[in-house]
C-alpha cells in the first residue's frame, strides 16, 4: 500500500475523513470500489481490540522509595501503578469534559450542590475475591480525608463536612457547595481498597484491571490480568510490566532496541528525530501542565503592578515554545487555563512580545534600574535554565536588567519555590479550574505562590463553586481569568506537552490530556497488533 | 621475629580499620543532617499540604536532637538495624541486602574480567616495552579511562543493543532470571566498568615491574639465561605485588561504590542508583545507611590491600 493511501487509511479510521472520502480519494490511486472495501475491512478489523501479550512500559519518574500505598503516591510512576491496580469511583473523560463512571454507577447531587450520591457499582470484586461494598468505599475516602494521614488527597478531602452509606449509595454532604466534587474525587490516589485499606495500606489490592504479581520499588513491577475483572472493554493484555528507565537516552534506546514497547516523556529535543524511526510512533498531547515564572505580589519591586505587566509583555512565548519545547507545546496567556479545562474561554487576546510595549511600563512604574533577580534552576521544569536565558534576553531588548540566579537543584521546592519572590516553577494542572484556582491563586491558599491577594477574585471563586448554571460559570472563570492574567503575579509563557513514543505494534493510542500514557490507561486501551 | 607479631601487625591494621569506620559514621551523620531541604518536604513533594508535613515530621521524630539521634542509630546499626526507610516503610537491612548484593554480582563480574586482564596486559606491556603491543595496549586502556563512563556506556549501547542488538541496553535483572540470563543482562555495564578500570591497574602493574626490572637479581636470572617473560612473571611480579595490590583493592572498591552513573545509564539495580533515589528525598537512614556500608567497603578493601603487603614483604614480616 502506497504511503499515501494509507495515510488517508488511517485519517479515515481516526474519523477526521469520511468514508466516501476514502473512496474517492482510492479510486483516484487507480484502486478498484472493492479492492478498497477490502482494504477498509482488514484496517478496521485491527482497530477492534486484540487479547494477550505483555506489554513493556519504560518509565521516568519512580525511585526506588516508591511505594503502593496509595496515599503517598507522588510520581509518574506510582500514579502508573495505582492505575495498573485500582480504580476511583470516577474518571474524567478523555475529551477534557465530562465524566466517565468507574466504580460509581451513578452521581447525583442536591440542587445546591451540597449533597452529593453516590451509586455504588455492584458485582465487582477485589483481587483477593472479596465483593466491593459501599462500605469499602467509605472506608477509603475517610482514611484519605483523616488529619493523621499523608494523602496527597488531603487538600481536596477537606471540604467534605460528612460521609455515610445509604443502601448502595455513598453520600458526601459538603460544607459549602462544589459543583466539581466528582471532578475532585477523580483524583488518582482515590482508588477504592479493601476496607479502606487502613490495615495495609500498601497490599496493592484494589479492583482493576491488573493485580500485582510483583513490585520492586524503583526497579519493575508486574502485573498480570484479573480474570475477575468487571469491565469487558478494558485491559487487553495478558500482562504487563512496567520498569523504571529514568535516563532519558538509556530510555529512548529500550524502544528502539525493543526491550520495551512504550515509554513516557520523551525529550522534546530527540521527539522529531524519533518520530523518524520507522518502527517508531511519538504521540503528543497538549495537557494542562505549564511552566511558569512567578511573582509575589506583595514583595518590592513587584508589588507594582506596572512592573509586572512589563515583565509579561518583555516574554518572547513563540520563542520558548519553538526553542525549549522544539514546539512541542502551545503558548500561554498568563493564566494557568487552557482548552484542556471545561468553561475555558477562548476569546481572551492572547498576550504577545511587545518590547516597546514593556518600556511603556517598566518606565511607568518608576523601577530604579537595579537589577531585578529571577531564581531558577533546572528542576523547575526542563530546560528551564535555557528558558530564562531568553526571557533575559527579550527583556534586555525592551531595556529591563533582568538578572538570574541559579539555585541549587537540592532543596528547590522548599528553599526557592514559594519563599524567593520571583522564581520558575511548573504546575501538572488540576483536573477543573476551580480546583487550580483554589490551590494556588486563593489568597489565603497554602500554595499561593504569587501572593495574589484580589478580594474580587475570591469572592468570585467562591460563587463559581456552587454555580449550577453553565453559562454563567463560564462568564464567571472568564472574568478571573482576566484578573489573574492582568494583575496577577504569573507569568505563564508555555503550557506543555505529554510526549511519549510507542513501537508500531502497538494499537488503540487516544490523547487524554489529564495526564501521561492516556492519563494511564494505555495499558488498558491498547493492544498489540 | 615470629607468627605472633605478624598476627599483631594484622590486629592493629584490623582495629584501626573498625576505629577509621566510626569516624566515617560520626562524618556520614553529621553530613546527612545538614543537607538542604526538608525530609517531610521531600518526601511529599510539592503537593504537599502544610498539615500532611506537619504530620510526617511528627511521625519521623525530627523533633529530636541530633546527638540522641546519632547514638540511638549507632546503637541500632551495631546489632545489625539500620530502621525502616522513611520514603516507604521497608526494612532498609532486608531491601539494601538485595541492592548490595547486585552490585557485588556486577562488580565481581567485572572484576574477575578486569584483574587477570590487567595483569596479563601490564606483563606483555613489560616484556614488549617501548614497542609496538606495549604502545597499543597503553594508548586503548587510557583512552578509555579518559572517555566518561556515561559516554562509554552510550556508545556501547547504541553499538551492541540498537544497532547491532546483540545485549540489552536495559540491564533489570530479578528473582527468577537464571544465571544465564543475568549474564546477558549485565553485559554492557560489566564491559564499561572493565574499560573504566582496566587502565589504571595495568598501568601501575607495568610502572611495578618495570621498577623491579632495575634490580641486580633481574639481571642474574638473565645472565642465567631465563625467558624474559618467565624472569618477568616468576621473579619480578612477585616483588611488585603490594603496590598492585593496593591499585588492585582500590579500584575493586570504586568498582562498588563508585559506579553510580552506570547504573543508571544501564537501569541497573545497584547500591548507587538505590542511594541517589533516597538522597534526592531526604531518606536519611537509608543515606546514613549507604555511607556506613560504603565506608566499610572502602575500608575493608584497603585494609586487605596493606595486609596482602604486610604478607608479601618480608621486611615488614621480619622488620630487623
Amino acid at each position: 500500500m502506497n504511503d499515501e493511501l494509507s495515510y488517508y487509511l488511517s485519517r479515515t479510521l481516526k474519523g477526521s475523513m469520511n468514508r466516501r472520502h476514502f473512496f474517492g480519494r482510492a479510486a483516484a490511486l487507480g484502486l478498484t470500489a472493492a479492492a478498497a472495501n477490502t482494504l477498509m475491512a482488514t484496517s478496521l478489523r485491527a482497530q477492534t481490540p486484540q487479547k494477550g501479550g505483555t506489554l513493556k512500559i519504560g518509565m521516568q519518574g519512580g525511585g526506588s522509595t516508591d511505594s503502593l500505598d496509595p496515599a503517598l503516591a507522588a510520581n509518574q510512576v506510582t500514579f502508573q501503578l495505582l492505575r495498573m491496580f485500582g480504580e476511583p469511583l470516577v474518571e474524567s473523560d478523555p475529551s477534557g469534559t465530562g465524566l466517565q463512571m468507574r466504580l460509581a454507577e451513578a452521581v447525583d447531587s442536591s440542587p445546591d450542590a451540597k449533597v452529593w450520591t453516590f451509586r455504588i457499582r455492584k458485582g465487582v470484586t477485589f483481587h483477593d475475591g472479596s465483593p466491593m461494598t459501599p462500605d469499602d468505599v467509605l472506608a477509603t475516602l475517610r482514611r484519605h480525608s483523616d488529619e493523621a494521614s499523608q494523602s496527597g488527597a488531603l487538600g481536596i478531602m477537606t471540604g467534605i463536612a460528612d460521609m455515610a452509606v445509604d443502601g448502595d449509595n455513598v453520600v458526601v454532604t459538603l460544607e459549602a457547595a462544589n459543583a466539581d466534587l466528582p471532578y475532585l474525587l477523580a483524583d488518582y490516589h482515590l482508588l477504592i481498597q479493601p476496607k479502606g485499606g487502613v490495615d495495609a495500606p500498601a497490599a496493592g489490592v484494589g479492583t482493576g484491571a491488573y493485580k500485582v504479581v510483583n513490585f520492586e520499588p524503583g526497579v519493575r513491577a508486574v502485573f498480570e490480568k484479573y480474570d475477575g475483572y468487571w469491565d469487558d472493554s478494558l485491559g487487553h493484555f495478558d500482562s504487563v510490566e512496567i520498569l523504571v528507565i529514568n535516563d532519558n537516552t538509556a530510555r529512548t534506546s529500550a524502544l528502539q532496541s525493543g526491550q520495551v514497547h512504550l515509554i513516557n516523556r520523551v525529550d522534546p529535543k530527540i521527539a522529531g528525530l524519533m518520530a523518524r524511526a520507522p518502527t517508531v510512533t511519538v504521540t503528543d498531547v497538549a495537557g494542562r501542565g505549564h511552566y511558569v515564572f512567578i511573582m509575589h505580589c506583595n514583595t518590592a519591586p513587584f508589588d507594582n503592578n506596572d512592573l509586572r505587566m512589563a515583565l509579561k509583555l518583555s516574554v518572547d512565548r513563540q520563542d520558548m515554545v519553538d526553542k525549549v519545547l522544539m514546539g512541542y507545546g502551545t503558548v500561554g496567556n498568563d493564566f494557568p487555563i487552557n482548552a484542556a479545562y471545561p468553561f475555558f474561554d477562548d476569546t481572551i487576546p492572547q498576550r504577545v512580545f511587545d518590547p516597546e510595549e514593556a518600556a511603556h511600563y517598566y518606565k511607568k512604574s518608576g523601577h530604579d534600574g537595579s537589577p531585578i533577580v529571577m531564581s531558577c534552576s533546572d528542576v523547575a521544569f526542563a530546560g528551564a535554565m535555557d528558558a530564562a536565558a531568553l526571557f533575559q534576553q527579550s527583556a534586555q531588548a525592551a531595556g529591563i536588567p533582568l538578572e538570574i540566579r541559579r539555585e541549587p537543584g537540592d532543596g528547590y521546592w522548599s528553599d526557592v519555590w514559594n519563599v524567593k519572590p520571583f522564581s520558575a516553577s511548573y504546575w501538572g494542572g488540576r483536573p477543573v479550574q476551580d480546583q487550580m484556582y483554589s490551590t494556588a491563586y486563593l489568597s489565603s491558599a497554602d500554595w499561593n505562590d504569587t501572593r495574589f491577594n484580589n478580594p474580587e477574585f475570591d469572592a468570585l471563586l467562591n460563587d463559581a463553586k456552587g454555580e449550577l448554571d453553565e453559562a454563567k460559570r463560564r462568564e464567571m472563570y472568564s472574568q478571573m481569568a482576566y484578573l489573574v492574567r492582568d494583575e496577577g503575579g504569573l507569568i505563564l509563557p508555555m503550557f506543555n506537552n505529554f510526549i511519549s513514543a510507542n513501537s508500531n505494534d502497538l494499537q488503540g493510542w487516544i490523547d487524554d490530556p489529564t495526564q501521561d500514557l492516556m492519563n494511564g490507561y494505555a495499558p488498558h486501551k491498547c493492544w498489540f497488533a | 621475629m615470629n607468627a605472633g607479631s605478624l598476627l599483631g601487625l594484622v590486629a592493629q591494621r584490623i582495629a584501626l580499620g573498625l576505629v577509621l569506620l566510626l569516624a566515617a559514621s560520626a562524618l556520614i551523620f553529621a553530613g546527612t543532617q545538614i543537607l538542604p531541604g526538608d525530609v517531610a518536604q521531600s518526601i511529599l513533594g510539592q503537593s504537599a499540604t502544610p498539615q500532611a508535613l506537619a504530620n510526617l515530621r511528627a511521625e519521623l521524630g525530627l523533633d529530636q536532637p541530633a546527638l540522641t539521634r546519632y547514638f540511638s542509630w549507632l546503637a541500632g546499626a551495631l546489632q545489625g538495624d539500620l530502621g525502616n526507610a522513611l520514603s516507604n516503610g521497608q526494612d532498609i537491612a532486608t531491601s539494601m541486602s538485595h541492592r548490595l548484593g547486585n552490585t557485588l554480582f556486577l562488580a565481581g563480574t567485572a572484576a574477575i574480567i578486569a584483574v587477570p586482564l590487567a595483569l596479563i596486559l601490564g606483563l606483555v606491556s613489560v616484556r614488549y616495552q617501548g614497542r609496538w603491543p606495549d604502545k597499543v595496549i597503553s594508548g586503548v586502556t587510557l583512552a578509555t579511562v579518559s572517555v566518561p563512563e556515561f559516554m562509554l556506556g552510550y556508545i556501547a549501547m547504541f553499538l551492541l543493543a540498537v544497532q547491532f542488538q546483540v545485549f540489552p541496553s536495559v540491564s533489570t535483572i530479578y528473582d527468577g532470571m537464571s544465571l544465564g540470563e543475568q549474564l546477558q543482562a549485565i553485559a554492557l555495564p560489566a564491559l564499561v566498568m572493565v574499560l573504566v578500570v582496566l587502565g589504571h591497574m595495568m598501568r601501575m602493574t607495568r610502572a611495578a615491574i618495570l621498577n623491579v626490572m632495575q634490580s641486580a637479581y633481574i639481571e642474574t636470572a638473565e645472565l642465567k639465561g631465563l625467558r624474559r617473560f618467565t624472569i618477568i612473571s616468576r621473579h619480578a611480579l612477585p616483588n611488585a605485588i603490594a603496590p598492585i595490590v593496593n591499585v588492585v583493592m582500590l579500584n575493586l572498591a570504586y568498582l562498588v561504590v563508585g559506579v553510580v552513573v552506570v547504573e543508571v545509564v544501564f537501569v541497573y539495580p545497584g547500591m548507587g542508583q538505590y542511594l541517589v533515589d533516597h538522597v534526592s528525598k531526604r531518606d536519611v537512614p537509608v543515606v546514613q545507611a549507604c555511607g556506613l556500608v560504603f565506608a566499610a567497603v572502602y575500608i575493608g578493601m584497603n585494609m586487605i590491600a596493606d595486609i596482602v603487603a604486610l604478607l608479601a614483604n618480608p621486611r615488614l614480616r621480619h622488620p630487623k
